[in-house]
């Protein structure tokens, strides 16, 4: 089995330091020593924005957990993604108490939409160890019993992804609703503290891009170790070739179960982080497109390979940063050709092309072979 | 005997009961419901036709008279004597008189436009009229209405004359005819007269409510009873058209899209995108007839934007299978990542060449609709729009069976290899089969434009409820997409009302999962030894 893993764990190693250095320890020390006109500096919404990014490429990393690894195309990462951002969300909203527009205890749009006693789902909420557990609990349940009807009636391939697209669709529209109580279209927002530190503080951001740092680390060490063990040994088989998977006598299903359901737990934790940083989260945030969005972050950083999906979350993510503010009408065309670019010429992503460039340059023998493409079911 | 007649009928009835026999006559004999109508309305002819010119004159003068009982008068004087050509005078006095009397003469001019437009030769205008006169609380209009039914070649127009004549008939002082009247509304399924019966049935169970009273309760009760029996059975019937309505829609958008998949695997997320290009091509065809063609060709336009559409919808779809999913067989997943980009491309360039708001004009001949039965109003673009999917799943069914290009379409579908070992050219299969389904989304597109703007996010609209009908149905058959589509587009319509669309939605999603856990591949698989 001569594919992607050895490889990055090979000469990942090193890689993993300086990477983790450079997010850890230099890139906030450059947001707090130089002074603010210096050319080092770094801006606090340049590092809050970069958390952001960090916090996606959580998710990316789930999400190449089982496509590019297990072969499972997902089309509804951001539901789980949502579920997370919600629990976190209802938290800091619940946090807010008095000093809500209105000066009420329940959140405004409650006020608004005279909504009378806090609903019984929102009560866990009031303690944050209850809503950082069900930030990753939450969707990982979800994901349980929507995978385990899923899986269990062998749906795959093409008929899964459709079904997880028309997920995030449903989603989309309860989200959307107000008789949901959970802010309708406007969403969660408007949230001003979390465990007693003021979100506006630069202090507080920069607390939050460490942590976020922190958990894509921790997530990145997860995955490796999931891809390294003998479990992981079967999720690439059965991406390989589900068939022989079965006729050797596993149950593929029970694998695509967990490393779906894991997939759905980094997607809450992401969501989890996203809140806090980005101060507000909307139905906008879960559907149909943002969710293809997660995947072709994936696919253009390289699927099959986990440094890929972190570089291509924060590659992608940067571009649409620049790109929406300056042509706005442009991003959309980009979006859809890099899809097709990413499909058609680069099926490996940057990592795929950086290895290819290596391999040119012989600066590698010729034994490292390519990365596996995923094939499909027919 | 005159206090409470005039509270309750502002004294016209009563006035002219004293005032002009032959009217009181008629009104009996309108008692008797349309037995006698025929033969009346020949007798009320009479004074119409010739009019006292000076006792008209006087009238008029006297509408804007100071004292009410004069005026009063004048008004039962003209409303007995006068027609539509005094609306010009009338409207002369009005826009001389004080403030305070413009209000019955506006509508003495309102009774008498409507009386006229009664004998208008369209059919939407003389329908109009009778519902306004039923709604105008003048019993004078009563032998107007009469007169009209007896003479009305159309069946709808006649049910709203005769219903509005019973409306107003409700407002009499004579029980005999008031339960006469709620008899009627029982027989016509009037659903407008719920109301006024359901004031009478509570009249008669009032304490101080007289015998009479309770008589025509009783009628009322009795007509409440069978409008709202009929009302059900007209809400099933009209449910069950939107369900099919609905699953044409469906049919129509999913048939292109299972065709491709069935053949290739391939689930081309771009389908939405090609509708929409038929629905623009639609909107173009419109354009060009409007700026280059005489007006009285424009109706003609939206049966050639039909091929137009198509054509134009394959075009695409031949480019988009050269450039991009030629690459992609055997790879179905990348293919729909490939083709969602093409769709973002597609949908972000109609969006800047086309703007947002662009309408198709239905042509004259499928707006409105046709009643069929009381209550039950089928409009005419849905009804297109089912035959028309009717006809798609013929065309789809001729060429995939009944012509050579089907035969190998099929089995390619069935064994690849071993069809390209026959000497069958699978990749222009492919091509022409792509280009097929692709057209069969644009004239998908072109029937869109029946029921919804044109605007880029058209194939977003649809589109996952179209994935949705395509996994149900299964691969390769089409009875599986037809079914399907039936299915997804009837429950839809079934659970709606009850849970909304948004639940409704979710709940077909579930019900979607859960079904599928019983046929993994859809309703119709394909048999065969491919066992993953």
């Amino acid at each position: 089995m001569t594919d992607g893993t050895t490889n990055t764990n090979r000469g990942g190693g090193l890689a993993f330091w300086v990477v983790g250095f450079v997010l850890l320890v230099a890139m906030p020390l450059l947001n707090v020593m130089p002074p603010e006109d210096s050319w080092l500096h770094l801006s606090d919404f340049s590092l809050n924005r970069f958390g952001k990014f960090l916090a996606f490429a959580i998710l990316a990393l789930g999400l190449d957990l089982i496509w590019g690894y297990t072969g499972i195309l997902s089309l509804g990462q951001g539901v789980f993604f949502g579920l997370g951002a919600y629990c976190m969300g209802m938290h800091l909203m619940l946090t807010i108490g008095k000093e809500s527009v209105y000066g009420s205890d329940l959140p405004d749009f409650m006020v608004w939409n005279q909504v009378k006693a806090l609903p019984f789902f929102w009560k866990p909420f009031f303690s944050f160890p209850g809503a950082v557990l069900g930030s990753i609990l939450v969707p990982m349940l979800f994901a349980s019993v929507f995978g385990f009807f899923a899986f269990r009636s062998r749906i795959k391939g093409v008929y899964f992804a459709i079904i997880t697209q028309a997920l995030a669709l449903a989603a989309w529209l309860v989200f959307n609703r107000n008789d949901t109580n959970l802010g309708g279209t406007n969403g969660l927002t408007d949230f001003k503290q979390v465990i007693g530190y003021r979100l506006s503080d630069a202090s507080t951001q920069l607390g939050l891009y460490i942590l976020t740092v922190l958990c894509l680390g921790g997530a990145y060490l997860l995955c490796r170790w999931i891809i390294a063990s003998r479990a992981g040994r079967v999720l690439i088989a059965v991406r390989d070739s589900e068939q022989r998977v079965v006729f050797s006598g596993y149950t593929p299903a029970n694998y695509k179960l967990f490393v779906f359901v894991v997939a759905a737990g980094l997607a809450g934790l992401a969501g989890m982080l996203y809140v806090p940083q980005v101060g507000i989260i909307t139905p906008a945030q879960i559907g149909v497109l943002p969710s293809l969005e997660m995947v072709i972050w994936v696919a253009v950083g390289g699927r099959g390979s986990l440094s890929g999906a972190v570089l291509g979350a924060v590659i992608v993510n940067y571009g649409r940063s620049i790109l929406t503010n300056y042509f706005p009408g442009l991003w959309p065309f980009i979006l859809g050709g890099l899809f097709v670019l990413v499909v058609l010429l680069f099926p490996d992503g940057l990592v795929g092309i950086i290895r290819k460039g290596k391999s040119l340059l012989g600066q590698r023998k010729a034994s490292v072979g390519k990365a596996p493409v995923p094939e499909g079911e027919r | 005997m005159s206090t409470v007649s005039v509270r309750l009928v502002k004294g016209e009835l009563i006035m002219m009961m004293i005032a002009l026999g032959r009217t009181v006559a008629a009104l009996g004999l309108v008692g008797l419901f349309l037995l006698s109508g025929q033969t009346w309305a020949i007798a009320a002819d009479g004074p119409v036709a010739a009019p006292s010119t000076s006792s008209i004159d006087q009238a008029l003068t006297q509408v804007t008279s100071e004292d009410e009982s004069i005026r009063d008068a004048a008004i039962r004087l003209l409303i007995e004597q006068g027609d539509v050509s005094l609306v010009p005078r009338l409207d002369e006095i009005r826009a001389n008189a004080d403030r305070s009397v413009r209000q019955p003469i506006k509508q003495l001019m309102d009774l008498f436009k409507n009386r006229a437009k009664l004998t208008s030769p369209n059919t939407d205008v003389r329908r109009s009229a009778a519902t306004d006169l039923g709604t105008s609380g003048k019993p004078s209009a009563i032998p107007w209405l009469d007169a009209a039914s007896a003479n009305e070649p159309n069946r709808w127009v006649r049910y709203t004359m005769e219903e509005s004549a019973a409306l107003l008939k409700l407002a009499s002082d004579d029980p005999s005819i008031k339960a006469a009247a709620a008899d009627t509304l029982g027989n016509l399924r009037s659903q407008n007269g719920v109301p006024v019966l359901k004031q009478l049935v509570e009249a008669g169970a009032a304490a101080e409510a007289t015998e009479p009273q309770k008589t025509v309760a009783k009628a009322a009760g009795a007509a409440i009873e069978r409008i709202e029996t009929w009302g059900v059975w007209s809400n099933v019937f009209e449910t069950i058209f939107r369900g099919i309505s609905l699953s044409s829609i469906l049919l129509v958008m999913s048939i292109g899209l299972a065709i491709v998949f069935g053949l290739m695997g391939v689930i081309n997320m771009a389908h939405g995108e090609l509708m929409m290009v038929g629905a623009y091509a639609t909107f173009d065809t419109q354009e060009i007839f409007k700026a280059f063609l005489p007006p009285s060709m424009f109706e003609s336009y939206f049966l050639t934007a039909m091929p137009v559409a198509f054509l134009a919808a394959a075009g695409f779809g031949l480019v988009l299978e050269a450039t991009v999913i030629r690459f992609l067989y055997g790879r179905p997943l990348e293919t729909m990542l490939a083709t969602w980009g093409v769709s973002l491309v597609m949908m972000q360039a109609a969006r800047v060449y086309f703007g947002d708001l662009t309408a198709v004009i239905a042509p004259g001949w499928l707006s409105g609709g046709a009643q069929v039965m009381v209550g039950v109003y089928l409009p005419f673009n849905r009804i297109f729009i089912i035959g028309m999917s009717i006809v798609c799943i013929l065309g789809v069914y001729l060429v995939l069976f009944r012509s050579s290009l089907g035969l190998r379409v099929r089995a390619v579908m069935q064994n690849r290899n071993m069809s390209a070992c026959l000497g069958i050219p699978t990749r222009k299969v492919d091509a022409y089969t792509f280009a097929f389904g692709s057209g069969l989304a644009g004239v998908a597109g072109w029937a869109l434009t029946l029921v919804g703007n044109v605007d880029p996010g058209l194939g977003q609209n649809y589109i996952v409820d179209a994935f949705m009908v395509v996994v149900t149905g299964g691969v390769g058959k089409l009875a599986g997409t037809i079914v399907a589509s039936l299915g997804i587009g009837g429950l839809n319509k079934l659970i709606e009302p009850s849970f909304g669309a948004v639940y409704g939605k979710v709940f077909i999603l579930v019900m979607v999962i859960l079904f599928l856990q019983w046929r993994p591949s859809g309703l119709f698989a394909m048999k065969g030894r491919n066992a993953d």
